[in-house]
């Protein structure tokens, strides 16, 4: 029988003791001064000896059939190394594999980084050309002829279900239906996940709310535009260096699509410039690689903003329902919610995680979520910080607030009467460990902004999130060098920044030596075991397993030197704060022995002190928050002034709180451009309008207010350290919160996002009448 | 395309290069002469990554053409600390976090030090209004204008 998935999986038991570096700030932090001064390399950054120019040809149609290609003309432009096209890459055969917190295909990946037999969005790539300089490429771009059959296309998720939509996929039949269905649909799966009797659970209730919310794609809107150069060297091997979250993934990724050996590759995560998942996916990394065999030079591609925006992933716009039902006091008895979410050109949309989150905050005895994934004719989908989450939240917790107000309750206690605690059995699968949710509730309740005095057309909102930590392979090196200063070789992307001064702080706690004698660096794909990439939280929280792993076995080995030297068994020695010490006097009177004593001495008594680990990190310790906003509602024009923001999430253990204080910040501000300014506006023609940052609004730094943050702690079971992932929940309450605060402004609730001026001038103006009225 | 050639200082020091019409100072900085500190988050002077002054003032570099820039006085983030020694700012930006991944950096530290040149002593909303100009998807912005006020105060009473 073949193995439980996670059964070889490896998690460290929470072990309760007293730490002096964890938890504290780090005497200096790797990148920083890199980063300061402008010397920190990011892919963009590099510079190859001969390199070309690589630049892509994009469709101008939203839906057409790609008839023909000629290059002939661009071949000839002076300076022109290589042109490539559909038939430069193999095709692929239906195969699923994970990439970050989504699922791809490989048949569709291929075709999404270069169409084959249609184009199915406006910036999806036709060709790509590299030459010796980047005017001589964008000529050559003008230059090739692409005979296009337009067809209708589909931009919204609700058009895209109907049943007389222009199908993108005539091989694609609903998926999850039984029977599988005989016509062709752009519903590519549907999903269900129950708990319970839900009509039972209806019936139970003395009040049902049932409520429909639609909210656009939003864009990651990293600040780093996809660079990537490739080397495809004489001898077959391979480099790349990327702008990437998971360089692992992306050789495998490169190997399959080109069909080359795995062990010919090498990607080097150059110095990421943002990513909030949207860098999961290749786009330039294999067109680079087959423009420099063709043109034998190295080959440089950076996307232009725009590029960024019509191809690289978006996350999902979706609709959604959200039916709940309470007793008069104030127990949630049924939740129920239907999810239909775009996934763009291709199947595969975050649906089936957003699934899993819709009521997982709480307790509810009877809960029917179905989900479908839908694809039109917009980018592919990414991931985008608890993909999926921010939408359905925006539902769930827009109704809580209505039923709250409908049974008499504040919005924290209702939250709090039926919050999932330790034990609470989800409705995906299994029951709670201990978890944190309660505490930030308690806190959130506590905490003195709820004491704040609100003016007119001013309201608070409250709303909540819950999201994984992610496990999966991760490994890591250590190599005590002879002095005693550690390497730590780490195979995630440091996504953040503070990534490698968290790990840097667990090893040296683990060590008992002063952070700065250890020094943390990515390693490129040669380097180590393979590792998923830096998605789902798992980065500081999977990483540190590996390490903490590593500097166990690097401890043993230096325990292996003094015994060595003192010539007792390695049983006789152990490791406290930093040396080598006799278990018990009964072991002989030596004097400790520090890491630099046995580094200096390892050589000629075994050979160098290192330590390893490739593991398979179980997923667990799941995270959750509570925010509170503030905002005054301008009745003349719409606009939405956050006046005071509070975040209180549950980080586990924070390594380096400031830092996460950081992310806390930084999530809780996307969340706010989220909720009321961004969202993709397309043409008629299905062409994206506002594909830069003149038109799609990301928050500017008078856009927000300071944001109050507090950490709280309840340990993590399956972490050494009691770790939990904190990067991506502080993104999933804003856009709920914040409706709800405009509604406790102005008596008016938003349901179609983003709350941007003109809807809320369009719901004050609705309401005005029977406002009036009342 | 015909190159031109032109000749400039940059970060005080006399340097010449050639390039063609069409590109920016930005390219020219990063492209010709590598200097690669200064970033291109957009290309359109919407992002703020790419700032530098040009004569004092201060520019996005990838709305001015490189031709435009003849005996001229550019300062980049090249330019800003003094040998081993960070300027306030830098340092300040380091205590309180106010990177993460860096990108947005280069261009928050040269608007910010502009700032402090005319306003050694700006509010927090002066703060946020100067530096509207700049993205950045990671921070929220909190710490960087935790990290200029800081500046400001220290260089107030150096
Ligand atoms: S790159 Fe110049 S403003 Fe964005
Ligand atoms: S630190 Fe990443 S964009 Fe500012």
């Amino acid at each position: 029988m073949a193995p439980k998935p996670g059964s070889f999986s490896t998690s460290i038991p929470y072990e309760e003791k007293k730490l002096k570096i964890v938890g504290t700030e780090p005497a200096d932090r790797p990148d920083a001064v890199d980063k300061v001064t402008g010397r920190a390399r990011y892919a963009a950054d590099y510079n190859l000896p001969g390199q070309l120019i690589g630049k892509v040809l994009r469709s101008p149609h939203a839906h057409a059939r790609v008839l023909s290609i000629d290059t002939a003309a661009a071949e000839a432009v002076p300076g022109v190394k290589a042109v490539v096209t559909r038939d430069d890459f193999p095709d692929m055969a239906v195969e699923h594999a994970a990439s970050g917190e989504l699922m791809i295909n490989f048949k569709d990946v291929t075709r999404n980084m270069m169409a084959r037999e249609k184009v199915f969005y406006d910036g999806h790539p036709v060709a790509a050309v590299a030459a010796v300089s980047e005017s001589a490429a964008k000529k050559a771009l003008k230059l090739i002829k692409v005979e296009y059959e337009v067809l209708p296309h589909v931009i919204d998720v609700e058009a895209a279900m109907q049943s007389d939509a222009p199908i993108l996929h005539e091989d694609q039949f609903t998926k999850g239906v039984d029977p599988t269905p005989e016509k062709p649909s752009n519903i590519a799966t549907r999903i269900e996940s129950k708990l319970g009797d839900i009509e039972a659970g209806f019936d139970q209730a003395d009040l049902v709310i049932e409520r429909e919310f639609r909210t656009k794609p939003v864009h990651q809107g990293y600040i780093e535009p996809q660079a990537s150069i490739a080397n495809y060297t004489d001898g077959g091997q391979v480099e790349v260096w990327t702008s990437t979250q998971g360089h692992f993934v992306f050789r495998a990724q490169i190997a399959k699509l080109l069909q080359l050996d795995m062990s010919k590759i090498t990607v080097t995560a150059a110095e990421l410039g943002g990513g909030f998942g949207g860098k999961n996916n290749v786009y330039l990394e294999p067109l680079a690689v087959v423009l420099s065999r063709k043109s034998r030079r190295p080959v440089k591609m950076v996307m232009t903003r725009d590029e960024v925006f019509r191809a690289t992933g978006p996350t999902s716009g979706t609709h959604t329902k959200v039916k709940i039902g309470v007793t008069k006091d104030g127990r949630i008895t049924a939740g129920q919610a239907e999810l239909n979410y775009q996934s763009g050109a291709f199947a595969g949309s975050s649906v089936p995680m957003a699934a899993i989150t819709v009521f997982t905050r709480y307790d509810i005895e009877n809960v029917l979520v179905v989900g479908h994934d839908v694809t039109c004719n917009r980018p592919k989908v990414a991931a985008y910080r608890a993909p999926g989450a921010p939408m359905i939240a925006f539902g769930v917790e827009s109704v809580l607030d209505e039923l709250a107000e409908g049974v008499g309750m504040d919005p924290v206690s209702f939250r709090l009467k039926n919050a999932a605690r330790e034990g609470t059995q989800t409705h995906y699968g299994p029951k709670l460990g201990p978890i944190g949710f309660v505490e930030t509730l308690e806190s959130a309740q506590a905490h003195p902004h709820m004491q704040e005095k609100l003016g007119p057309n001013q309201g608070r909102g409250v709303a909540t999130g819950f999201w994984f930590t992610l496990g999966k392979e991760t490994s890591a090196t250590l190599n005590v060098g002879e002095d005693g200063t550690v390497n730590v070789i780490m195979g995630t992307v440091d996504v953040t920044g503070g990534g490698r001064s968290a790990l840097a702080m667990v090893v040296a706690e683990e060590l008992g030596i002063p952070t700065e004698k250890v020094r943390v660096k990515s390693g490129d794909t040669t380097a180590l075991g393979f590792n998923f990439m830096t998605a789902g939280s798992r980065g500081t929280a999977a990483g540190s397993m590996a390490t903490v792993k590593a500097s166990r076995d690097a401890i043993q080995k230096a325990c292996e030197v003094a015994a060595r030297i003192w010539e007792v068994e390695t049983e006789e020695v152990v490791w406290e704060d930093g040396h080598a010490r006799p278990a018990s006097t009964n072991v002989g009177d030596f004097e400790p022995l520090s890491l630099a004593d046995l580094a200096r001495r390892a050589g000629a008594l075994g050979g160098t002190i290192a330590g390893h680990a490739e593991l398979d990190v179980a997923m667990g310790g799941p995270g959750f928050g509570t925010h509170i906003v503030d905002v005054e509602v301008d009745r003349q024009t719409g606009a939405v002034k956050v006046l005071r923001y509070t975040l209180v999430q549950d980080a586990g253990k924070a390594v380096y709180p400031k830092f996460i204080e950081g992310q806390f910040q930084g999530g809780a501000v996307q969340g706010i451009g989220m909720a009321l300014n961004e969202e993709y506006i397309y043409s008629e023609k299905g062409t994206l309008e506002n594909p830069g940052f003149l038109d799609y609004r990301v928050p500017v730094a008078s856009d927000v207010p300071f944001i109050n943050t507090e950490i709280v702690e309840v340990p993590n079971p399956m972490h050494p350290y009691g770790i939990r992932g904190i990067g991506e929940v502080p993104i999933i309450p804003p856009i709920a919160a914040l409706s709800n605060a405009i509604y406790h402004a102005t008596g008016v609730r938003l349901r179609d996002h983003p709350l941007s001026p003109p809807k809320v001038l369009a719901a004050l103006d609705e309401a005005a009448p029977a406002i009036a009225a009342e | 395309m015909k190159k031109v050639h032109i000749s400039t200082t940059i970060n005080g020091d006399e340097v010449d290069f050639l390039c063609e019409p069409t590109q920016t100072l930005l390219d020219v900085l990063r492209d010709e002469l590598h200097m690669t500190g200064t970033k291109e988050g957009c290309g359109t002077g919407d992002c703020g990554a790419c700032s530098v002054t040009l004569d004092g003032t201060l520019v996005c570099s990838c709305l001015v053409l490189g031709a435009e820039v003849g005996d001229k006085s550019i300062e980049t983030i090249e330019g800003m600390a003094q040998g081993e020694e960070l300027h306030p700012l830098q340092q300040k930006f380091i205590d309180h976090v106010a990177l993460q991944c860096g990108i947005c950096t280069p261009g928050l530290l040269v608007a910010s030090k502009k700032l402090l040149e005319r306003n050694p002593d700006p509010s927090e909303e002066e703060i946020r209004y100067w530096l509207a100009g700049n993205l950045c998807r990671c921070t929220g912005y909190q710490k960087i204008v935790e990290a200029v006020a800081d500046a400001a105060q220290e260089m107030r009473s150096a």
